[in-house]
C-alpha cells in the first residue's frame, strides 16, 4: 500500500511557495505517487505544466481541503505520465508536450494539441526551441467502428458568434457515438508573453486569457503575485474585487441561461437576459469604468476606485434583476416545450465528473459540491458565506438551476458588499523581490489557478495560469454520447467552457 | 399569483404598450463615412444597399471581443432595425467581422472563410489585437493582426470595443453604401 499523495509529497524537498506548499520529489517519488493517485480517488489533480526541467502538479485532498503543489525533475525531457491513474490530465500532458518539450511516459494520448504544426518553433517554452518549418499535418481523430456510422466535422469556424475549435462527431442516423473536440486555434502563447515582465505587466494577459473570467482570472493571478510578495491588499480592495466577481458571475449566468432557452428554440428568456445583463454590464461601465472589468483589478489591489455614482447604479441593475428572478424561473419551469429540450439531456455521470475532478456547474450540477470560495476559501468570502448549490441529476437542467441558484446568492453577496464597502486605500505599493506563489478564484465557471515564480527583480520567471474548462471540455465529450445531434448546441451552451482559457 | 407568473402572454400584450427598451441610434461620424464612400469608389465595388449580412469570425480574441458582440443582438442595441444581421454561413455574408490578434492555428481557417465570401465584401477588424494583435504582439503564435492575411476595409478599436463603437462603425459602412464618393 503506498502513502497517502500528501504525505508522500510531503516527505519532498520544501519549496519557497506560498500559501499552498510546493515540495520538489525525486523521479522515483513521483512514481510512487502515480501509484499512490490510482488508490486514493480522493485526491484531485487539478493541473501539470512544466518547466524546462520540471514538472508540476498540483492536488487537492477533497477529504481536507489541502493543497500543495508536486514537482519533478524530468531525465532527458521524460517524465512519468499521471493519464493512467487521472484522466483529466490527458490534455495537459499534451500541452505540456507541445509547449515545453516534455514526454509523458506512458500517456493514455500523446498526439499533439496546442501545437497545428503552424509555429515557426517547435517546443517555444523549452530552453532550446528548436526551428520548424514543415507543412502542418492532418489531425487525426480516434476511430469509431460500426453499421452505418458516419462523420460530422464542425468547425474550426462555428454558426454562431462563438471561439473557435473543431468538432468531430461519429454519429449513427440522429445519434452521437464519440465526440471529439480538437482545440489550440487560440492558442496566443500567453505564457511565454508573461515571463521576463513586471507582475502588472503580466496581470494584463491574465486579464485576457478568458475575457468572460477577466475579474476571476485577473484575481488569481494577483492573489498569487501578492502571496508571493507576502502583500495583503487592503479591506477596501479586497471587497471591490469580490463585488466585480459578483457581477461577472451575475452577467455570465445571465447569459447562458438566455442562450441555453434560445438554443431550445425559446427566445423569450433569451431576450429578458440579455436586457437584465447589458444592464449589469452598464452598471460596470457606470462604478468601474469598464463594462467587463476588464485590467481593474492589479496585483496589489484594485486600479481605480468605485465611482460616485457606482454603488447606485449597480444597486438598480442587481434590484431589476432580482425582481425579474421568479417570473423568468416561472416560465422557465413551466413551458412543456422547454423542459423537454432541458431534463435529461446532456447527462454527466457522477464518477466521471468526479474523477475528472470537474468544478463550476459542470461538478456542482452532478454530486461533486466544490467551490473555491468556500474550499480554501478567500477573502471575503469567509465573511459572506456563500451557499453551494448541489445537483445530482447532471443534465442540462441541473446546470441551469446552480446557475439560477449561484445567481439570487450572488445577487445577496454583491448587495451585502455594496452595504458595507470599507474605507481606505484601493493599492497597496508591490516590494521589488523574489517569491513564488498560488492563487486560487471562484470564477462563474469554477475555479481559476494561478501559479507565478518572481525573480528577485520582481519580473515573472514561471507562471502557469489554469482555467477550469480544462477538467471540464473532456466531459462534454462523455455527456454528449447516445444524444442526438441537434442537442449539441443545448449541451455545449450548458458547459459554455472557454476555447481561449484552454488555449492559452 | 405563480400561476399568473407562469403566463407569458400577458407580458407580451403589456410590452405592446410600453415603450421599447431599445437605444436610440449612435451619431456616425461623418469623416468615417465619407473615408469609407471614398475607399468603395476606388475599389469599384458594386453597392449593397441598405442592409449587410455580417459574418463573424474569432481569429483568435480572449472572447471579450465575442461578448460585447452578441450583445449587439440583444433587445438594447437591436443591430436588425437597421437591416443589418448575423448569418451563419460565410456563403451569405457581405461583411467578415473579425476579432483577435490573428493566431497563426486559424490564419488558414479564416482565409478558407474569406474565399468563401462572395464578392463585393467588406472585411471589418473589431477590436485592439484585430488591428496589430494588441497585448499579443510579438508572440512566435501570432501573425499581429487581420491585416496579416487579409485587405481590412475599417478598424473599430478597443478592448473591447462597446456595442455602441461597433454598431458606430457598422453604420458608417450602411452609409457609405449609400451614398456617392467625394472628389
Amino acid at each position: 500500500m503506498p502513502p497517502h499523495p500528501f504525505a508522500l509529497v510531503g516527505s519532498g524537498a520544501p519549496q519557497p511557495c506560498r500559501p499552498h506548499p510546493r515540495f520538489l520529489v525525486t523521479r522515483p517519488q513521483w512514481a510512487t505517487l502515480v501509484e499512490s493517485l490510482e488508490v486514493t480517488p480522493e485526491v484531485a489533480v487539478l493541473g501539470l505544466w512544466g518547466d524546462p526541467a520540471l514538472v508540476h502538479a498540483v492536488l487537492l485532498d477533497e477529504a481536507t481541503g489541502r493543497f500543495c503543489i508536486a514537482s519533478a525533475p524530468t531525465a532527458d525531457g521524460r517524465y512519468l505520465a499521471l493519464s493512467p491513474v487521472r484522466p483529466g490530465a490527458a490534455r495537459f500532458e499534451r500541452m505540456v508536450q507541445d509547449l515545453w518539450g516534455l514526454v509523458a511516459e506512458g500517456a493514455a494520448d500523446l498526439r499533439p494539441w496546442l501545437d497545428h504544426g503552424r509555429w515557426p518553433v517547435t517546443a517555444p517554452l523549452a530552453a532550446r526551441p528548436a526551428p520548424h518549418a514543415m507543412p502542418p499535418p492532418q489531425p487525426e481523430f480516434l476511430p469509431a467502428e460500426g453499421e452505418g456510422l458516419h462523420q460530422i466535422p464542425v468547425g474550426p469556424v462555428h454558426a454562431g458568434i462563438i471561439e473557435p475549435g473543431h468538432f468531430r462527431f461519429h454519429v449513427q442516423g440522429e445519434t452521437v457515438v464519440r465526440l471529439e473536440q480538437r482545440l489550440g486555434y487560440l492558442h496566443k502563447g500567453s505564457i511565454g508573453l508573461m515571463l521576463g515582465k513586471p507582475a502588472r505587466v503580466a496581470a494584463r494577459f491574465a486579464a485576457r486569457l478568458s475575457g468572460d473570467s477577466t475579474v476571476a482570472h485577473g484575481w488569481a493571478f494577483a492573489q498569487a503575485v501578492e502571496a508571493a510578495l507576502e502583500v495583503t491588499p487592503p479591506p477596501r480592495a479586497i471587497a471591490l474585487r469580490a463585488l466585480m466577481a459578483e457581477l461577472e458571475r451575475i452577467h455570465n449566468h445571465l447569459n447562458d441561461w438566455g442562450f441555453v432557452c434560445n438554443d431550445a428554440a425559446f427566445t423569450w428568456p433569451h431576450a429578458r437576459c440579455g436586457a437584465l445583463r447589458e444592464g449589469v454590464l452598464r452598471a460596470a461601465a457606470v462604478a468601474f469604468g469598464h463594462r467587463l472589468m476588464m485590467d481593474r483589478v492589479i496585483p496589489g489591489g484594485v486600479s481605480v476606485d468605485i465611482t460616485p455614482g457606482g454603488a447606485a447604479a449597480v444597486g438598480a441593475a442587481l434590484d431589476a434583476v432580482a425582481a425579474e428572478i421568479p417570473t423568468l424561473l416561472a416560465v422557465y419551469e413551466s413551458h412543456a416545450s422547454l423542459q423537454d429540450r432541458v431534463v435529461g439531456t446532456g447527462v454527466v455521470d457522477a464518477g466521471l465528473a468526479a474523477r475528472f475532478a470537474a468544478g463550476g456547474y459542470v461538478g456542482r450540477a452532478t454530486g461533486r459540491g466544490f467551490d473555491a470560495r468556500a474550499m480554501p476559501g478567500y477573502a471575503p468570502y469567509p465573511e459572506l458565506q456563500p451557499q453551494v448549490p448541489v445537483l445530482t441529476q447532471g443534465d442540462v437542467d441541473a446546470r441551469v438551476r446552480i446557475r439560477i441558484a449561484e445567481l439570487e446568492d450572488s445577487l445577496r453577496m454583491a448587495r451585502a458588499l455594496l452595504a458595507g464597502l470599507p474605507p481606505g486605500e484601493v493599492t497597496v505599493a508591490l516590494p521589488q523581490r523574489g517569491g513564488e506563489g498560488l492563487g486560487i478564484t471562484e470564477g462563474f465557471r469554477g475555479e481559476c489557478l494561478h501559479h507565478v515564480v518572481l525573480d528577485d527583480g520582481g519580473l515573472v520567471r514561471a507562471v502557469f495560469p489554469r482555467d477550469p474548462s480544462w477538467l471540464q471540455w473532456p466531459l462534454l465529450e462523455a455527456a454528449i454520447e447516445g444524444n442526438i445531434v441537434a442537442d449539441f448546441p443545448l449541451c455545449n451552451k450548458s458547459f459554455n467552457c472557454s476555447y481561449s482559457g484552454v488555449d492559452l | 399569483m405563480q400561476s399568473l407568473r407562469r403566463l407569458m402572454w400577458p407580458r407580451l400584450a403589456r410590452s405592446l404598450f410600453a415603450t421599447p427598451l431599445t437605444d436610440p441610434p449612435p451619431v456616425v461620424p461623418e469623416e468615417l463615412v465619407q473615408a469609407l464612400a471614398d475607399r468603395l469608389e476606388e475599389s469599384s465595388q458594386q453597392r449593397l444597399g441598405r442592409s449587410l449580412s455580417i459574418r463573424q469570425v474569432d481569429a483568435g480574441s480572449c472572447n471579450g471581443c465575442e461578448l460585447e458582440i452578441n450583445a449587439l443582438n440583444n433587445v438594447v442595441h437591436d443591430l436588425e432595425r437597421f437591416g443589418l444581421r448575423f448569418v451563419a454561413s460565410p456563403r451569405h455574408a457581405d461583411v467578415l467581422l473579425v476579432t483577435g490578434p490573428l493566431t497563426r492555428n486559424m490564419r488558414e481557417a479564416l482565409e478558407r472563410t474569406w474565399a468563401c465570401t462572395p464578392d463585393p465584401k467588406w472585411i471589418v477588424a473589431v477590436g485592439d489585437c484585430a488591428v496589430d494583435g494588441g497585448v499579443f504582439k510579438g508572440s512566435y503564435a501570432v501573425e499581429g493582426g487581420i491585416g496579416a492575411a487579409l485587405p481590412v476595409d475599417l478598424v473599430i478599436p478597443g478592448c473591447p470595443p462597446t456595442p455602441t463603437q461597433m454598431l458606430e462603425g457598422l453604420l458608417a459602412l450602411v452609409e457609405a453604401q449609400s451614398r456617392p464618393a467625394g472628389r
